[in-house]
This record gives C-alpha cells, structure tokens and sequence, in this order.
C-alpha cells in the first residue's frame, strides 16, 4: 500500500531542505556526515530515508529537528519549515516549534519516556507546556482520548502506568501518543518499530497510516527496512553514505530503480521470489567507506561493478529520470547500464544431499523454576511456580537439511536452542543427536564428540568474542580443543583454512575484536562454529542485529560453510522472509508450543494455522507486486508463568473456533507427510483458506526486480 | 566471491598489550604526574642500599649528632671514626673558622632526629618496607579475593550467600580497628601486617569481582566457551577475568595507596613493621612531642607518605580517565 493520500502539487509544503550539510566534531577532526542534503514534503505525505547504519538519515532527522547535541553541526544549507528558514530562530521559538508542530518517534521507546514518571504526566506535558490556556482536567482528557486514538486497550490503566509495567508495544504507542497530541504537521520517525516483534510492528505500522491521514500529518520515516517503507510511504530518498543516491515514488524505486547501489539493497533482501540455489542472494562486495576514508567522486564508486574512471570519480550530481516525474539519481550512467540483464547468477554447485537423522526432538518440555521466598507462600504452602519455556517440542532435522525455528520473543525458541545445545537440561522428553539422548546432560558431561559435534552461532555479533585475545588464539584455542592438528604450525594453518572458509584474510589472525566490524565479527562466530567440522550447527538470529548488505553477506557465508561441510542448520530466527530463501522445514513456536511444522512451502502456502497466518501477512516485503492479506493480532503475548488453558493462541486468534479452543488443547492434524498443524478448525474449512501473500501480475513491462 | 579486502588496524606495529597500556598512559597527565612520583620512590627504595654502600648517605640507624635542623654540617672531632673509616678519609679538613681543627662530614639534608639519626637517610630506607610489603600485601588480598568473587559470581546460590555474608561482616568492622585486633592478637610482624591488610580488603575485592562476573557470566562469549565444554575455572580464569582488568587495575592502584596509609597508621600506632628499618609511620610518632620545637623531624616522614600515596591515587585516576577513554 503505497499512496496513504493523494498529493498533490498545490498542497502546502511543509518542509524543505536546501542543500543540508551536517558534519560532526570529533577528536578526529571534522566528519561530514550528511552532503547536500535536498527534500521537499507537502501537507499529507509520508516520505521515507532509507540508508544502513552510517549513512546520515537519523543526522538529517535530528538536523531538521535542530537538535544535534554538542558535537554536530549544520555546516551547510538550511532547514525551512513553512516558509520559515529554522536558523533565523531563536532558541525559545524553536523550543515552541518542537514537541508542538514538529513532533518525533525515536527508535528506543523505553528510553524515550521517563522511567519515574507515571504515563499520565508525561503524556499532559505536552499540551500543558504548548497550549497556555489549558487546564489540568482538559488536558487529561486529551491524554485519554489520544491513547483511544492510538488503539491502546483500557487507556485509565495505561495513564496510571509507569514505563517498566507496559510491554514494548503499548511504549511505543505512548510515544506516538504524545508526539501527536499537539497534532503536528510533521512527524519525524526514526525507526520506531526496532526491536519489536512483527505482528505488534505490523499494528504500529497500520496505525501511524492511519493516524496520517485522520490529522493529515506530514510524515518523515527513517528506517533501513524496505518492506516497511513500501508499506508507510509515498516518496522514497535511498542514502549512502551520506549522501542521496536516489529520489523518487516508492513505485519508481522498488521497481524502476536506476542506482547501482538501489540495485544492490534490493538483491540482499530475501524476497519471495529469490531462491537458495536458483536466484541466490547477492551481497554487495566491499565495505561502507568510514566518513574520513570516503573517495572523491561517487561514494559508491569503490563497489560499483559499473564503475568507468573518468565518469564516476569527480562529483556526481542528481540527474533527473526523464521517464518518470520525481525521479532523481547521484549516477553518471544510470542511462547506460542495462538494467534488465543484471541478474544474480544461479548457484553452481550440487545440491546438499539430505541424509540420515542427526537431530529429534521428541515431546521436549522445559519449565523454569521460580521459587518463591515470600512468607504467604510459605504459610500457604504453596510451592514454587514454573516458567513453561517449551511444551512438548517435536521435531526432527536430517544431514544436510536447514531446519527454521520461528517465532517472535517469548516463544521458546532461544530455550530451545539452549536445551538443546547442553546450556539448559530438559525436564521433560528427549532430545536424540545422532542416537545419543542427550537432553539431561548439560555440555559439561557430555563427551567430546557430542560437544564438537554440536555448535553454535550466536545472536549479537559484538559480545560473541572475547575483547582480550586475538582472533587468532580464539580459533586456535577451538582448533585445539576439537581438532586433531596438535603442532603449532598445523594449528595455524587450520586457522588461516578458517579464516579463507569464512572469506576473511589471513592477517585477520592478528586483529583484535574491537578492530572488527559487526559482520566480520559475526563471520569469525561462524569460522569458530565450524572449526571442529560440527555435524549440526545451531544458529541464534546470526543476522537479526546486521545491516542488510552485510546481513546477506554473512547469510551466504554461512550457507558456503555449510554445504561444503553437509552440515545441518538449525536456524533459528524472527525474520520470515529469511527463513523462506534458506529453510528447507520451518518450526513455527508460540508460547513454547509447536504450532506448525513442515516444509518451507508448505508453510507459505495456506492451509495456515492462525498464528503462521498471522505472522506471514506481518512482515513487510519490499516488493510492488506482493499483496499481502491484512491480519492485525488483538491482545498481547501472555504470560508464560501463567499460561492460557487449551490453546495458547486463543487470547488472540482472528479465527477461534469457540469455546473448545479455551478448553482443549488442539490435536495436531496431518495435511500430507510430515506437515502438521495444532489447530481446533476443521481440516475442510483449513483447507480453504486464501493466501496470505498473493503475487500481483507485473504491470510494468521493463521492470528489473529480483522477482522478476 | 571475492576476498573482502580488511581495513587496517588501528595500530600499525604489533605492540605487546601490556606495553600498549603503560603507553597509553602518556594520554594522561594526571597519571603520568602521579606514575612519576611512584616511580620515583621506587628509585629511592631501590638506590638507598647502594648509596650507603657508596658513603654518600649517612646510615639510618646511627645516632649522630641529635636535632640537627635540615642543611647543619655534619662535624666530627678528630679521630673519632665513623663505619670503621678514619675520618680523615672521608671528611675534609675545615682550617679557618669557630670549628676550625674539627672535619666536615658531610650535610644532613633533612636534619636529624631527637637520637641523633639521619632523616634523610631513615626517610629514604622507610620506602623499602613500604614498597615490599604493600604490593605483596594487595596481591595476597587478590589472590584471595579473586576467586571468591568469581566463586560467588558465577556459582550464586548458598556458596553467594555464605561468601557475601561473610565480607559483609567483615567490612562491618571499622578497617583500623580490624587492624588493630589482628595485630594486637598475633603480634607485629611483617606477616601479620600482610594478614590484616588482606582482612581488610580482600572483601572490597570480592565485591568488584562478583559484581563484574554476574555481568559477564551470560555474554556471548562465555556462553561459546560453555557450549565448547570448556572446564569453568579455564572460563573463569582465563576467559572471564582479563576482562575484568579496568576496573581491578584502577582498585588496585587505589588499594596500594590506601595499603600505604595503613602501614603508615600501624606504624604510628606501634604497631608496625619491627625494626631494623625505619618506619615512616613510626618516625612520626617517635618524634610528635617535639612538633612545636623541630618540626622537621615530623614533617619529611608525612611528605613521604602523603606524596606516595597521592602517586597512587593520581596513578588511579589516570588508569581510570583512559580506560573510561577508550
């Protein structure tokens, strides 16, 4: 859904940026971290910054908002809002203007709002601080009606609330509560929906829409996730590194896109139409340039594969598209390069080889204790309560095979991988590895095999190396550990195979953690994993917390290792669209249950549980021609100490049976080998339903997306 | 795919981590002012020996000449012999003036006390002591501290407990009067100096130990190191506790100097280190009845522990801006 209004060019401009430069004051010298920086926002549209880390687009937002903290500065350029140039202003006015007309959403809401202030307060500042006629009992009313707006349940609960006591997304809808109570004219966004799960960003994502279009708010959304820009908004800037690399309608960009690094972002995400082995996922070779080290000329030159000397080293300018109103490029030969041959190559190699089981879990229960020290419950007797992590867990993984393991937090999953690999002891069922139940012994009693032939990747790249040793020793110490290389030499040189595994030189043998960035980090997880040729590696979200050209870089590392190897995967993650292009069977959890488990295609095609139905229609995808089914979820996760009766999902299924669904726990029904779904709704009615996600016929006949 | 080519390193030579600290260093002016004046008490402590070997200092145990004031000359009668030398070696020969026929042995810098000793002498041999015992004295309380800390950190439950109860007693007790009664109770000695002080901070120890390996205990790392079935005092030990090192360093530093004021405070209770040595702590109460009269003969002993124990702290402080820094 691309279009929330109509705009057109009569409407008020609301905003406007001339040739913006920001540049920030560091030990180091000056960094220029935004350069000629051009956007124009009429009343009523919504217009994303799209870049990765270090690009500028939270600099172009904290710019427009004049609050760039100690150590930045406008260099250049000049921020008019409504005709008025925001530098001619003194602090007061611009405090007047902030919080009143120009309103912003920051990306971490538990931080945003005051942990010792009570929602109430917080949410009657703002028209109390604005608005100097306002009484207390009018201004409460305000906060109520806003926290209405915002499709909070029971708004009198919420405004007694202190931060800690809402969950991630009630926080974020508090935010955006406020920031427009004062009902700005622009709203600022700086990816307000990290860190939140799908369906709860899904309902945020829909209710900013809508919110829009009621207040008719102009709209500035930052964010580096494609899918949820074609989602909210109208107009698309693609920065890099500073600068803008491309302008224009969302349709223009996703499908006419005419910038090589445009290109590049769109063939690193995992859309429903790329494939493992016939459309593979291509990352953009090199690095991010680091603001002192950026070339003269185009920024993206150094990685460009279209890069000529002459043209594309002096300063490019934005050309305009002829074809299409609105659509600039930063690129001499966007007019010259054949955007429709440029296709990934399919991947030249044997498939894996499924083999034999490595890995079943079989009815695996794994409750937490929490003791309880309090008097009353010592008087009561009541014993201990249980943190029901995972209930009755089964499944399997052969050779070869890459197993998904989805949900959002407070599924189970990371329990999972966790009892699993040997941190935690199951308290129920078994968990089999290659014939060996496994699932009492932590890693400490387990034998050698058993342990190198289990390894792990983890989730945050930045903590999952040790800061006081090299690489080097950190990889010779697994080499020694699980290897049969025993002499000093031979342990290096299984360092350096590691390290080419990985496609890292060898000098990185000698490179300190903190000399890394995040994706060589989390690489090197990955050599580290593999060091002992483990026959099943468990991975953590391994690129929930990269950026997406390094997220698809490691992705397809991992992948390489792994079919060099035949190792199983068991891949564990959030993000659909990425278990679509890797997994070969997907386990879909919620609240420690198993809900779904089958093939990949089984999976994305209906019939659905609920719950998978759910999350499919949740996640953005960065694709014109996808239509996806509107499914916003009610309620909230509940609570796993306390747990719903019959069906976990009852609380809040689109699609509940009745009361059975409250009393029973749900049978787990067969559609063909090794698909099943626990579900109470008749298999007939199951097989009816529609698709979630519906590929649209292509329109446009010289499109060049990767679907294509 | 291609080879992704790595940025450089930000340091271009391969230095040893422990010298890239002390470089490091040099950022700080703080820490550099107060590492030269450890430094500095350190060449004093280790030259003091050798310097009375050379006869250029006066030894410190001798009674001289009493209350000399800091600069007098030192003048000896004719044949009266000093460390088995004929004075007519060693002195020279003063012809005109009232001491005229007396020889000139030198100048008592620092003057002398009420028994006649060589203050600046006795003030550099105080280093010795104080610089051997309490380094050894801190690294004992480490090595004790360390690893209930990492005991309690990582094991919790009861051994937490019991361990944290504990050190919690023991830091109930005012540090001087803890002193006090180990001394008092097993007598002043060397040893003993070193027991009371591990008593007295090996529980601040535990404490920042404990404190810092419940953060780390569940970082990415250490939970790779676990899935490697690596053995927990390995992760413990060699994962876990070097990067601890900030703030143990810092403490350290801190520890020493505070180390310094208890010996100091021991000796000036008499309860300190036992002779031969002079002690700094011991000089000032040796000599406080004559403050009003020569003050010096207190007053180089304080500048001696003051300007050692600020040396400590600054070194502290410094250690503390850089890794805060970095």
């Amino acid at each position: 859904m691309s279009t929330q209004q109509d705009v057109s060019d009569d409407d008020e401009i609301i905003l406007e940026c001339r040739n913006l430069s920001v540049s920030y004051y560091t030990r180091a010298g000056e960094i220029p971290a935004v350069v000629d920086f051009n956007l124009t926002l009429r009343a009523g549209e919504s217009v994303g910054l799209v870049g990765e880390s270090g690009c500028g687009k939270t600099t172009v937002a904290m710019a427009i908002m004049q609050y760039l903290g100690q150590n930045g500065a406008i260099v250049g350029g000049e921020v008019i809002y409504k005709g008025q140039n925001l530098k001619e202003l003194s602090a007061e006015e611009i405090r007047r203007l902030r919080g009143n007309e120009i309103a912003m959403v920051y990306q971490e809401p538990m931080s945003a709002l005051n942990p010792s202030m009570p929602m109430s307060r917080q949410l009657m500042e703002v028209p109390l601080t604005h608005e100097p006629g306002i009484t207390e009992d009018e201004a409460r009313q305000r906060a109520i009606k806003i926290l209405e707006d915002v499709d909070l349940p029971d708004p009198e609960r919420v405004m007694r609330s202190y931060v800690h006591q809402l969950s991630g997304g009630q926080q974020q809808r508090v935010v955006i509560a406020m920031a427009l109570l004062a009902n700005p004219s622009l709203l600022l966004l700086d990816e307000p929906t990290t860190g939140l799960d799908v369906t709860v960003e899904a309902g945020i994502v829909a209710l900013i829409g809508d919110l829009s279009k009621r207040f008719n708010t102009s709209i500035i959304y930052v964010s580096h996730n494609l899918g949820l820009i074609l989602d909210t908004c109208d107009k698309v800037y693609v920065m890099y590194s500073g600068d803008v690399v491309e302008v224009g309608s969302v349709e223009d960009v996703f499908d006419r896109m005419r910038h090589p690094y445009t290109h590049g972002l769109f063939n690193c995400i995992p859309l429903p139409g790329a494939d493992k082995y016939e459309r593979p996922l291509v990352p953009i070779p090199g690095q991010l340039p680091l603001p002192h080290e950026r070339p003269g000329g185009c920024n993206f030159g150094p990685r460009c594969e279209h890069f000529t000397s002459g043209a594309c080293d002096t300063v490019v300018p934005l050309s305009v598209v002829a074809e299409h109103s609105g659509h600039s490029v930063r690129c001499t030969r966007w007019d010259q390069i054949e955007w429709g041959s440029m296709r990934a190559n399919a991947y030249d190699g044997a498939e894996t080889e499924i083999g034999g089981s490595v890995l079943a879990v079989e009815e695996m229960q794994k409750y937490y204790e929490l003791s309880e020290k309090t008097i009353t419950s010592f008087v009561t007797g009541k014993g201990s309560r249980f943190v029901k992590a995972n209930e009755r867990v089964s499944f399997e993984a052969l050779e070869g095979q890459t197993v998904a393991i989805v949900g959002e937090s407070g599924c189970g999953k990371s329990t999972l991988a966790k009892v699993i690999v040997g941190l935690e002891t199951a308290s129920e069922g078994s968990v089999i590895f290659k014939g060996e139940d496994v699932s009492r012994t932590p890693t400490r009693k387990r034998t050698r095999e058993q342990v190198s032939g289990m390894q792990m990747v983890f989730q945050n790249p930045f903590d999952t190396l040790n800061p006081s040793y090299t690489v080097g020793t950190q990889l010779a110490r697994v080499v020694r550990m699980f290897g049969d290389e025993k002499g000093k030499r031979s342990v290096r040189e299984r360092v350096r195979e590691l390290l080419a595994l990985v496609k890292l030189p060898p000098e990185f043998a000698n490179y300190r953690p903190r000399q890394l960035s995040g994706g060589q980090k989390q690489r090197i997880g990955i050599a580290r994993a593999f060091a002992g040729n483990p026959s099943m590696v468990v991975a953590d979200e391994p690129v929930s917390a990269l950026d997406v050209s390094v997220a698809a870089a490691v992705t397809s590392v991992l992948m390489d290792t792994q079919r060099q190897h035949g190792t199983t995967l068991l891949f564990i993650s959030h993000d659909l669209s990425l278990v679509r292009y890797l997994a070969d069977r997907v386990v879909v959890m919620y609240l420690g249950h198993v809900m779904e488990h089958g093939t990949t295609d089984e999976i994305f095609s209906p019939p659905y549980h609920p719950y998978t139905e759910a999350l499919l229609s949740a996640v953005p995808i960065a694709d014109t021609s996808i239509e996806r089914k509107r499914i916003i979820l009610s309620g909230s996760l509940p609570s796993a100490i306390d747990p719903p009766k019959g069906c976990p999902f009852h609380t809040r299924c689109h699609r509940k049976v009745g009361v059975i669904c409250e009393t029973k726990e749900p049978p787990e029904v067969e559609f063909g080998e090794g698909h099943t779904i626990a579900c109470h709704i008749p298999i007939d009615e199951m097989r009816e339903m529609g698709a979630v996600i519906v590929q649209k016929a292509k329109a446009d006949a010289v499109s060049e997306t990767v679907g294509d | 795919m291609a080879v992704i080519t790595a940025p450089a390193p930000s340091q271009g030579v391969r230095v040893p981590q422990f010298l890239e600290g002390i470089l490091l260093l040099r950022e700080s002016k703080i820490g550099m002012f107060g590492a030269g004046l450890v430094l500095f008490w350190i060449v004093v402590a280790l030259i003091s020996g050798t310097l009375i070997d050379l006869g250029i200092l006066f030894p410190p145990n001798e009674p001289l000449v009493p209350n000399l004031l800091p600069g007098s000359h030192y003048f000896l009668a004719a044949g009266k012999l000093m460390i088995e030398t004929p004075v007519e070696d060693v002195c020279s020969l003063i012809t005109a003036g009232a001491d005229a026929g007396k020889y000139d042995c030198g100048i008592f810098w620092f003057g002398t006390d009420a028994v006649g000793r060589d203050l600046l002498s006795r003030t550099m041999f105080g280093a010795r002591q104080v610089l051997l015992y309490a380094p050894l004295a801190v690294f004992c309380a480490y090595a004790v501290g360390i690893p209930m800390g990492l005991a309690a950190g990582y094991l919790r439950g009861w051994v937490d407990d019991v361990l944290s109860f504990t050190a919690n007693v023991i830091l109930s007790f005012p540090v001087l009067v803890l002193y006090i009664i180990v001394i008092s109770v097993f007598g002043a000695s060397a040893l003993n100096i070193v027991v009371a002080v591990v008593f007295g901070s090996a529980p601040t120890v535990f404490r920042i130990v404990r404190g810092i390996t419940l953060d780390l205990c569940n970082v990415e790392y250490m939970l790779a190191a676990e899935t490697r079935g690596e053995p927990t005092w390995r992760m413990l030990l060699v994962e876990l506790l070097p990067n601890a090192r900030g703030p143990l360093i810092v403490d350290a530093m801190l520890r020493l100097g505070f180390t310094v004021i208890a010996i100091g405070v021991l000796g000036f209770l008499g309860l300190g280190l036992p002779p031969p040595d002079p002690d700094w702590g011991k000089m000032v109460s040796e000599m406080r009845s004559f403050i009003t009269v020569y003050p010096h003969m207190v007053l180089f002993p304080c500048i001696a522990i003051s300007s050692l124990i600020l040396g400590f702290n600054l070194l502290a402080d410094g250690l503390r801006e850089i890794s805060l820094r970095d």
